[in-house]
């Protein structure tokens, strides 16, 4: 038990990644961008590529991005100069770079196993700073030795680096072009009143979108060891079902928050989904029924609360006046009070 | 050499012409060949019945639509070709919408640090400097609305007229070559429309603007500018200048487009109030 949850955390770190950059698209540009499906194998293609040729995994991973935000442009030049609808553009992408992808790989698989990688190289740098052996000698004296991971390294590097990319995004939305880019999905009309090329705008808003989705295809790819050209079907899906989950749970009142929301929602969605498996009678192929599942209970249950909520304001509300039929004098009063203010 | 004493012409409309939906039985001429300028100063307002094309004539101005005929100078440039987002450097813009002016889901000081970048080029710079948030806060007191104390509240948070007069600050404070108003007190009830109208009369004439207003309500066409076109069909109809504008009242118009079209204005919701 302790094991899966520790496993699904150590993912959602890195699904985290793809997550924010749905969040860009989906959110902060209210543009809603397919591409992901296929950017995200890109990512996970380019580094894979690169790494069996014998490439540094942190120079693999970085073209992975660059891959990536071309992908990203491309889908925003369709729609922009295109002037093909938003969806489209994405779907168009999207099975473009099924075939592009299967280009850059030459086969539908590739291997990483026994190979360098970025991950590799992150277990490695862990295990030389011996924090590991200190939390496992405290799990041992708590009488936990059956519980321990192998290691918390790639846990807690990732868990950074996703904090990182966040602080990033943070500060990157609030300078001048990030704001112009906030402003472009909230009322586009208005910002181009005020000398936005938010055509411009857009096509950068979908690239650094997409670059962070094939981020974290090629840490994914380099994770599990393979890199496939089908492992990225539905990740659509489960970057939204992280940014909506996140926001239902942690809200999203400001960007700090929300994209903070949407890495907790990653990993959330990540450890629901695990624990669902535990369940008996669910298999390993139910897992696209449980995403759909998920999404649709964190888009309704939230607006549930919020209807009962209302309800409850207006029971008050109906109820009040009858307590002031009381004091009317006072309420007299008062009334004159605020005329007066007046 | 002698030195020519000039009134700087900012805005030149020549023969502008356009045709909506051409060849269909639904074809429209919308600006029939008009031509109009703007000398520095000036603050004109236009008004006219729905259809007149007054709308048509802001859209050719700001860029977003480009005319079939005619050319658009802007300060002396031709920008008749030029796109939307590179014109509105030089021009400044309140919408009817008190919705369309802001975006709603960025807080007070973000909405004017975008209205801040007009004129420049955007950067990877922190948008709300401190520097600027004092700026902002210099400028929005101006309103007398309290909206400098609240910085950080999203503008979706604020009323319709609070809105607009935020609109109307953005659109002005950073000083355009061309102010154009469409409406913006349409939407808006009695007591708002007269601050907004108030707000318009003050910050106007503060940073000295150029301003083309579009209006519904004839009686804002006297009190506001000195000077005042009347549309009707696609055509510049009447043009008081400022002398004549001084005289004019709303039955001397409504008296004068009589006369003009033989025909009586129509007496609709567009027209009086």
């Amino acid at each position: 038990m302790f094991t899966a949850i520790f496993g699904s955390v150590e993912a959602g770190a890195m699904y985290a990644l793809m997550a924010l950059g749905v969040y860009l698209s989906f959110r902060i540009l209210d543009f809603p961008d397919l591409t992901v499906d296929g950017s995200f194998v890109t990512g996970a293609a380019v580094a894979a590529v690169f790494i069996m040729g014998g490439m540094n995994p942190l120079l693999a991973t970085l073209l992975a991005m660059v891959a990536g935000f071309l992908a990203g442009c491309v889908t925003g030049l369709l729609h922009t100069k295109g002037k093909i609808n938003p969806l489209l553009s994405g779907i168009l992408m999207m099975i473009a770079l099924y075939s592009i992808n299967l280009r850059i790989m030459g086969k539908s698989n590739i291997s990483l196993l026994n190979q360098e990688t970025l991950l590799t190289q992150f277990t490695d740098f862990w295990k030389s700073l011996k924090i590991d052996d200190a939390i496992q000698s405290l799990f041992h004296t708590l009488g936990l030795s059956s519980f321990i991971p192998k290691t918390w390294g790639i846990l807690v590097i990732m868990l950074i680096l996703a904090f990182i990319v966040k602080v990033l995004i943070d500060l990157f939305l609030k300078t001048d072009i990030g704001l112009a880019i906030r402003a472009t999905g909230d009322n586009e009309t208005m910002i181009r009143s005020f000398s936005a090329n938010t055509d411009h705008l857009k096509v950068l808003g979908l690239g650094i979108s997409n670059a962070l989705v094939a981020l974290s295809g090629a840490l994914i790819g380099q994770y599990s060891g393979f890199s496939d050209v089908g492992m990225g079907i539905g990740m659509i899906v489960i970057g939204l079902a992280s940014v909506i989950i996140g926001e239902a749970v942690f809200g999203a009142k400001t960007i700090v928050r929300a994209t903070l929301a949407v890495i907790g929602g990653a990993i959330l969605y990540r450890v629901i989904v695990s624990l669902a498996l535990r369940v008996e009678f669910l298999e390993t192929g139910d897992m696209k029924l449980i995403t759909a599942f998920i999404v649709v209970s964190a888009l309704v249950i939230p607006k549930m609360i919020e209807w009962q909520r209302d309800k409850q304001k207006k029971k008050k509300r109906l109820l009040a006046p009858k307590e002031k039929m009381n004091d009317e004098e006072k309420s007299g009063e008062s009334l004159a009070a605020i005329k007066t203010d007046l | 050499m002698m030195k020519r004493k000039v009134v700087k012409a900012l805005l030149q409309l020549k023969q502008i012409y356009k045709v909506f939906n051409e060849g269909t039985p639904d074809e429209k001429i919308a600006l029939d060949h008009i031509n109009l300028v703007l000398e520095s100063g000036d603050f004109v307002t236009v008004i006219g019945s729905n259809g007149a094309g007054k709308s048509t004539l802001m859209n050719m101005i700001s860029g977003k639509l480009i005319p079939d005929l005619g050319v658009v100078k802007i300060d002396g440039y031709d920008v008749t070709t030029e796109k939307e987002h590179r014109r509105s450097r030089l021009i400044g813009r309140v919408f009817q919408d008190p919705m369309a002016g802001t975006a709603p889901s960025m807080t007070i000081e973000e909405n004017l640090a975008l209205a801040y970048a007009r004129t420049r080029s955007r950067r990877l710079k922190i948008g709300v400097s401190k520097k600027k948030r004092e700026f902002f806060k210099e400028k929005l007191e101006i309103l007398h609305l309290g909206l400098e104390n609240r910085l950080e509240a999203k503008v979706g948070l604020l009323s319709g007229g609070e809105r607009q007069a935020l609109s109307l600050l953005m659109a002005t404070f950073t000083e355009p070559k061309i102010l154009l108003l469409d409406e913006h007190t349409a939407a808006l009830d009695p007591s708002r429309a007269e601050l907004i109208t108030r707000l318009t009369k003050e910050i106007v004439h503060e940073f000295k603007l150029t301003t083309l207003m579009v209006t519904h309500n004839m009686e804002q066409a006297l009190e506001l500018g000195n000077k005042l076109i009347m549309m009707d069909k696609g055509q510049i109809i009447f043009q008081a200048d400022e002398k004549q504008k001084q005289q004019l009242t709303v039955e001397k118009l409504l008296e004068e487009f009589q006369r003009i079209r033989g025909e009586k204005m129509s007496n609709d919701r567009a027209v009086l109030i």
